[in-house]
């Protein structure tokens, strides 16, 4: 069975502080990108899943995201995912 | 009164949590690895600062899912006593054993100092001892000590009495420049609905000594040795402030 590429990636939710993303627009200003509404920074994790299909490889990374790679109470999470052959 | 201290791979406050507590109160303290799982039948579960699992993914994220941590919320779910001090703060958020979560500080920087906090009320076991609106003097050391929640969470808080400490200046006034890292409501410290898990980001253990980091932290270990020997019909503190003078 091939294997399945995660990827996940985690942003501040809205409405929560997210201090690094102003501190980051806030150079890009400097810098003169005067046209950056809004920075998010957040964390982009990949994850290599062996013996799962797609379809079943989502819910199973959901679960994950739940239970440990996002804190709901502070973060969103989006989830892609790609049949990878070895 | 049995007090415990959990050991993580990266605490690095538990030997000052278990000398505090031997030097404000006396009592018996074991350190409790985060492999066991088994509390030894303590009284009191302190999960100390530092920095467990290496702060890796979020602070207090991995340290949830120790094996002592089931025994800590069972703990917690019968009403057991469960203080958390910064990381160990984290950790009991993370766990949601306290609602709401720590993030990055809003100034992006390390905080080493030491504030003022105001205790909000007298009706938990380790604020038994102090009137409200007393104020300590107490270290604060992290990097993730800004708290936030959901307004309903928030609105909850405070309308429950569950703010157990706030930052404030010297004068007792909760001022944002008396916010070290920019925690909404200036909280400090919170407690669950139970009253029975309390968390803060300050360092009560590292307040029982007059040489270092002065004295304030002795009565909030005393609070909670007075709390436990009030028996169980003890009496509710009153949550009213005696105004002073």
């Amino acid at each position: 069975m091939p294997g399945v590429l995660a990827r996940v990636y985690v942003t501040p939710k809205r409405g929560i502080l997210d201090p690094q993303g102003k501190a980051v627009q806030h150079s890009l200003h400097v810098l003169g990108f005067g046209e950056v509404a809004d920075v998010k920074v957040g964390k982009y994790i990949e994850l290599r899943l062996r013996d799962v299909a797609p379809d079943g490889a989502e819910g199973r990374v959901r679960a994950m995201c739940e239970r440990l790679l996002a804190n709901g109470v502070i973060e969103d999470f989006r989830i892609e995912v790609a049949e990878e052959r070895g | 009164m049995r007090w415990g201290v959990v050991v993580f791979p990266g605490s690095c406050d538990d030997r000052d949590a278990l000398r505090a507590v031997e030097r404000a109160v006396g009592d018996e303290a074991v350190a409790l690895w985060h492999k066991d799982r088994d509390l030894r039948g303590v009284d009191c579960v302190i999960l100390p600062g530092g920095f467990s699992y290496g702060d890796y993914l979020r602070c207090g994220a991995m340290a949830k899912f120790s094996p002592i941590m089931e025994a800590v919320a069972a703990h917690a779910r019968a009403g057991g006593l469960v203080l958390g001090t910064c990381n160990g703060f984290q950790i009991l958020c993370e766990a949601g054993l306290l609602p709401g979560a720590l993030v990055r500080n809003r100034s992006l920087t390390f905080v080493c100092d030491v504030v003022t906090v105001r205790v909000e009320t007298s009706d938990t076991f380790f604020t038994y001892g102090c009137p409200p609106g007393d104020l300590l003097a107490l270290p604060i050391k992290h990097g993730e000590g800004c708290y936030v929640a959901d307004e309903d969470t928030l609105t909850a808080l405070e309308r429950e009495g569950r703010v157990v400490f706030r930052y404030t200046d010297r004068a007792g006034r909760a001022v944002p420049e008396a916010n070290p890292n920019g925690a909404l409501n200036n909280i400090a410290g919170i407690c669950n609905e139970g009253r029975n898990v309390v968390g803060l980001m300050p360092h009560p253990e590292h307040a029982v000594e007059r040489l270092v980091g002065g004295e304030d932290g002795l009565k909030l270990f005393r609070s909670a040795q007075a709390w436990v020997g009030r028996g169980a019909a003890g009496e509710r503190r009153a949550q009213t402030v005696v105004p002073g003078p």
